[in-house]
């Protein structure tokens, strides 16, 4: 791992507009193709913390984006960089088609026409959706949805990924489907999750929230032998240990 | 869940499916022009028409029951004017019917402009209906565009096509909610559930509007819709428009 710092948030605090306290105090550093995970109860401040990385929430303290300060005039470069796949893909596909979505992107950072039409091919490529440029998205299955709203992002080339819940309303193909297709992206990631499989198989590091504060900070592999920790987090953690062995052997296949 | 009651069998593939929505928009709108423009007593002219709309029909490969349910909905509107004007109108009379206890006389200009409207209207309907089952809504909407519609009609319209789909969604699982918990009782009542009911909605759709804002600004949104400018028409489409002219020339010619 190399120590360029991509993200870095300093006495990071929010209140939401009504004063209720959001997140407090949050210090993070996450460097260049890392790919960490934002783990927590409901209410905790993980989505909160998200959209504080492209400027969408603006708080208390400092927030750096591969050496951008957060503050209004850096905000289009920041989001140019920094690619957010909402929860909800119908919050995320706004457009009629998937290629107006997937396009919106790269048209509104002024590619050319050119470029952008090959920027969205390889973007569903990617996605393993190639010829849905047509499709109407209310058409498209659950799963698809999902993975139309990452192309989007993908499409826009962006140095850090962030993924709120990317699994969520999934069924257990489309959620293997999605987790390959997130594996090969090589960017810098941050993903907000409730499943350790999710963990496991795409992060290397957790950060662990509870009440707006920042719990824990470690690699998932402590995570996993933690059984007094996952358990406080309401994880399995017979179903950890098991991960951990898993992984324990996959890694260990993988170097003979 | 899906839903396709907007463009139904838009996304067969056919010829006339293949065309750039710019050519079709601006011939069925030339049709209808020609059509509604017409005497009522230009037959051949009718005629034609209506063989180009067959024919257009048959190279779209639309299965007829679909085209006939769709042109049945002019029925209600044309029946009104059926019973009505042919009586109105008291000038020569065109025929009669004979109950035993006393006769119904039908004018002549009355059935003349009974027969306008049918023709008129029936033809109308289905250069409608054959636009809108052989362009999907994103395509008409974007040829309408690029036909120099302002942008804000489209950006709404296409708005509309997207979230209107996830807006009856979200009615029916309410509707489904609320019957499950066992819905009735007196009217008082149900219209004060039936009043949450749309205020939730409205407060989903006003929560979903400002997070897909969010969504557009997270990918650049800067206050203007970004488009492409799309394909170039080829000889298919030239092909096509060139019935604009026919119609016109026929409209001209066969007054």
């Amino acid at each position: 791992m190399n120590s360029d710092k991509v993200i870095e948030i300093n006495h990071l605090s929010y209140d939401y507009p009504d004063g209720t306290p959001a997140l407090r105090d949050i210090d993070l550093v996450v460097y260049r193709n890392e790919s960490i995970a934002i783990l927590g109860p409901n209410g905790a401040g993980k989505s909160t913390l998200l959209y504080h990385l492209n400027g969408t929430l603006i708080g208390d303290g400092k927030v750096t984006i591969l050496g951008l300060l957060i503050e209004k005039k850096n905000l289009k470069e920041i989001r140019k960089r920094v690619g957010l796949v909402f929860q909800n893909p119908e919050d995320q596909l706004f457009c009629p088609t998937v290629f107006d979505d997937v396009a919106f992107g790269p048209l509104n950072m002024g590619l050319d026409e050119e470029r952008v039409r090959h920027r969205v091919e390889k973007a569903l490529e990617m996605v393993g959706l190639k010829g849905f440029e047509g499709r109407s998205v209310h058409h498209l299955s659950e799963g698809e949805k999902k993975r139309v709203a990452l192309a989007t992002v993908l499409a826009m080339d962006s140095e850090i990924l962030v993924f709120d819940e990317p699994t969520d309303n999934l069924d257990p193909t489309g959620s293997r489907t999605l987790i390959e297709r997130i594996r090969l992206i090589p960017q810098t990631k941050v993903i907000v999750t409730h499943h350790l499989s999710v963990v496991v198989d795409l992060c290397e590091r957790a950060v662990l929230l509870r009440g707006g504060r920042k719990a824990e900070d470690l690699p998932i592999r402590e995570l996993l032998k933690n059984r007094d920790l996952l358990e406080q987090f309401g994880f399995d953690a017979d179903f950890a240990q098991w991960m951990f062995e898993r992984n324990v052997k996959f890694q260990s296949s993988n170097e003979i | 869940m899906k839903h396709a009651f907007l463009d139904h069998h838009s996304s067969t593939e056919s010829i006339v499916h293949h065309l750039d929505a710019r050519a079709k928009i601006i011939v069925f709108f030339t049709f209808i022009l020609i059509g509604v423009s017409s005497p009522p007593t230009s037959f051949l002219l009718f005629g034609f028409l209506a063989l180009v709309l067959i024919a257009i029909a048959l190279s779209a490969k639309l299965p007829l029951g679909h085209l006939v349910k769709k042109v049945l909905i002019i029925l209600p509107f044309l029946f009104v004017v059926a019973i009505s004007i042919p009586f109105v109108k008291k000038d020569g009379v065109g025929g009669g019917y004979n109950f035993g206890f006393g006769g119904l006389s039908v004018s002549q200009s009355g059935l003349w402009i009974l027969w306008n409207v049918v023709i008129k209207s029936s033809l109308g309907v289905f250069s409608i209906i054959l636009l809108s089952s052989t362009t999907s809504f994103p395509q008409l909407v974007k040829g309408m565009e690029r036909l120099g519609s302002p942008k804000i009609f489209t950006i709404l319209a296409s708005f509309m096509y997207r979230y209107s789909f996830i807006l009856i969604d979200e009615m029916q699982r309410m509707k489904r909610a609320r019957d499950a918990r066992c819905f009735g009782g007196r009217w008082f009542w149900q219209l004060r559930i039936i009043g949450h009911m749309v205020g939730t909605l409205f407060l989903r759709s006003f929560h979903r509007g400002e997070r897909v804002y969010q969504a557009m600004l997270s990918r650049g949104y800067n206050g203007t819709m970004p488009g492409t400018t799309g394909g170039r028409l080829g000889l298919g489409e030239i092909l096509f428009l060139s019935l604009s002219p026919i119609f016109i020339f026929l409209r001209v010619y066969f007054r």
